[in-house]
């Protein structure tokens, strides 16, 4: 058979005209590509600077000031503080408030000019390696600068001599600086809201789709039951992936949970029912089982780089950081770093729970409103 | 069971649903009494559905206002959802739950107090005791359509809103599915069924024919011919196709329709409509006979003069 150009025109026509309906596809086709341009080329920077630091300080004078001005002023470091013993330094490092915490040892000026070689202490929150590796390599640099900049005058047989006081760094959680020791509890935040958001979408897309909508809508049912109703059932798929993923995590990965078990429940079904809740939200947008697909994915992309997952929050410029804040994963993150890799306990997350049950409130509210009871 | 002297089951004015500018439904009235089997009749397109949708609150009316079981239908529509017993035109249960599974659901979505035993009586009703672990998707329309009836049942409704039941049914189900309806209005229900079906139209109490958004009519089923007034001539003979031909167009004949082995003949005025039938009676191979109009011929003439509201809104456009 001969083959027609006509047919062709009208196959190409049609499918043109169904694209640019389809406005919906449209947008991801355009907005898909800017949005991991601007992600990937400015909000990924695998060379952290500016992490929260804080300084323990038992003594003051030349070395001291010099030291810590030559923190600052390398970039790496961002000197928010102080803390006054160990048991703030310990609770500093465990809720993410300081990436590092400087310890300045009593008599350490006077030990520097006797040149007793007095040792600097550096604590760094090593769990995630990408994030502390750089700066702590900076550290000894650092130390060489300052001396040789205040080796002037009576001091200056102390120019020339490398190790006039050294820094130990104390890399904490991740001594051995393993990456999967920090992806592989992550990966638990990404599973879950790939797959809980998508399947929530679809599920009740279904019901618009197979038409079983306009009888559901013809019952006295109220949102939150429609609500509670399709969620639920998908909490316990939650926990099935969450055990399968915890078999995993410590027989392939060896990862360890150093944390107490419930704070971590307890996040745990924050989190399934936040991105459940999403998935109903987003349902109540899409118009077809494709379209919320496609918009799970689009929430799916930012979840993976946005929050601190495959590259260090820090890393990130303020506004990456803002849309990050704003993800529920950012904040689950923490939460399962911090227990599994930190032993962190209920106190030391709760910033990131109240973030997580803000998050939930405002998707909650906001699914309900958009639930249409009729089919206007 | 007569509606004069009680309150009316369903009273709505001036109902309006538009959607985005083209108006769907425009100033729709009505007033069921208790107990009637209302039908509505129109084409497709005619705002049927779209106004059955407003009755049991799946849809806000733009303008209007009315009750439905004495519910406001714009501030009640969960008190309304409670008694009414709505059927969709399309199968709109679930195909992956099984026959029971879809009842169960249905009588616990209302509550429906001692369910097994309500479920159970309902299979049994059905005739689909033997095959209740069936999913729903592989029953044919008819039975599809007799599950949805009995689904909507359960809880008792006392308004029964159906639209397009029949569609793709066949004729010996539709019979029964007819029969089942009048046993509920014998037993109180009131029934609200849309239509394209003449002989099913015939089966209701009252009629309100609607197109393009508008009702046209609105009365007794069998008052209804006597209302439009229209004139009627039956004729029988051999090359009917023929004398059709002839006939169209004549002054005052506005309608030639084929009934079986007949033409029907009419015209809005009686006189008219003689004056053009008179050359044609004396040829002797037609046997011509004056007679009442019936609902068919009506809704075909009232088809015919109604104007397609889609069309009219591009024209004003």
């Amino acid at each position: 058979m001969a083959l027609s150009s006509s047919r062709f025109l009208a196959i190409l026509m049609k499918e043109f005209i169904q694209m640019r309906r389809d406005r919906m596809t449209f947008a991801m086709m355009i907005v898909i590509p800017i949005v991991q341009l601007m992600l990937f080329g400015f909000a990924i920077n695998s060379d952290p600077r500016h992490l929260p630091t804080l300084v323990e300080v038992h003594d003051t004078g030349p070395f001291t000031r010099g030291f810590l001005a030559a923190m600052q002023t390398s970039t790496y470091f961002d000197i928010r503080g102080t803390v006054a013993n160990s048991t703030e330094v310990d609770r500093a490092l465990k809720t993410g408030e300081a990436t590092f915490v400087v310890t300045i040892p009593e008599d350490f000026e006077r030990d520097i000019v006797r040149g007793e070689k007095p040792a600097l202490l550096v604590a760094a929150d090593a769990s995630d390696p990408a994030t502390s590796g750089s700066a702590s390599a900076a550290l000894s640099v650092l130390a060489a600068n300052t001396v040789n900049n205040l080796a002037i005058g009576p001091l200056s047989y102390l120019a020339g001599t490398q190790d006039a006081f050294s820094v130990i760094a104390h890399q904490r959680y991740n001594p051995a600086a393993r990456t999967s020791y920090n992806i592989v509890p992550g990966l638990l935040a990404i599973i879950i809201s790939m797959t809980m958001v998508m399947i929530t979408a679809i599920a009740i897309v279904r019901e618009s789709e197979r038409g079983t909508m306009e009888t559901l809508l013809s019952t006295p049912a109220r949102a939150p039951e429609v609500m509670l109703g399709k969620i639920i059932p998908y909490v316990l798929i939650g926990y099935v992936q969450t055990c399968v993923f915890f078999i995993l995590a410590f027989w392939v990965f060896s990862v360890p949970f150093a944390g107490p078990v419930a704070p971590f429940l307890l996040g745990l079904n924050i989190f399934i029912i936040v991105n459940l809740a999403l998935g109903f939200l987003f349902s109540t947008v899409a118009r077809n089982q494709m379209q919320a697909m496609q918009m799970s994915f689009f929430y799916l992309l930012p979840s993976i780089l946005l929050s601190g997952f495959m590259f260090p929050f820090a890393a990130m410029p303020g506004w990456a950081q803002v849309l990050g804040t704003l993800l529920p994963s950012t904040h689950f993150m923490r939460v399962i770093r911090k227990i599994m890799l930190k032993g962190a306990d209920l106190s030391d997350i709760v910033p990131d729970l109240r973030a997580l049950l803000i998050i939930l409130v405002a998707v909650s509210v906001l699914a309900m409103l958009r639930y249409k009871r009729t089919l206007d | 069971m007569s509606g004069n002297g009680t309150t009316p089951v369903i009273e709505v004015n001036g109902l309006v649903k538009k959607f985005g500018d083209k108006t769907v439904v425009d100033h729709f009235d009505i007033s069921v009494p208790k107990g009637a089997i209302y039908g509505f009749l129109g084409p497709n397109g005619s705002g049927k559905t779209t106004t059955i949708r407003m009755l049991c609150g799946l849809l806000t009316p733009d303008a209007g206002s009315g009750t439905c079981l004495g519910y406001d239908i714009l501030r009640q529509s969960d008190n309304i959802k409670e008694h009414v017993g709505y059927m969709t035109q399309k199968f709109s249960l679930y195909e992956d739950l099984t026959i029971r599974e879809n009842l169960d659901f249905m009588a616990r979505m209302y509550r429906v107090k001692d369910r097994k035993r309500k479920v159970d009586a309902a299979l049994e009703d059905l005739g689909l005791a033997n095959r209740s672990h069936q999913q729903a998707g592989e029953l044919s329309g008819g039975w599809k359509q007799r599950l949805a009836l009995a689904a909507c049942l359960l809880h008792q409704p006392d308004l029964l809103l159906l639209d397009e039941p029949t569609a793709g049914v066949d004729p010996k189900a539709r019979r029964d599915f007819w029969d089942e309806i009048r046993r509920l209005s014998d037993d109180g229900v009131t029934v609200l069924v849309s239509t394209h079906y003449m002989d099913e139209a015939i089966q209701c109490d009252n009629i309100a024919y609607i197109a393009y958004g508008k009702k046209l009519i609105d009365g007794p089923a069998r008052k209804i011919p006597e209302m439009v007034g229209l004139a009627t001539w039956r004729v029988e003979g051999p090359d009917l196709a023929e004398l059709a031909t002839q006939l169209h167009g004549k002054d005052g004949i506005e309608q030639v329709a084929r009934f079986g082995s007949a033409l029907h003949v009419s015209g809005m005025d009686a006189q008219k409509l003689e004056a053009a039938i008179k050359p044609f009676l004396k040829d002797k191979r037609y046997t011509w006979k004056q007679q009442p109009a019936g609902l068919e011929e009506v809704f075909i003439h009232l088809m015919s003069g109604s104007t397609d509201n889609f069309a009219a809104g591009q024209e004003a456009a």
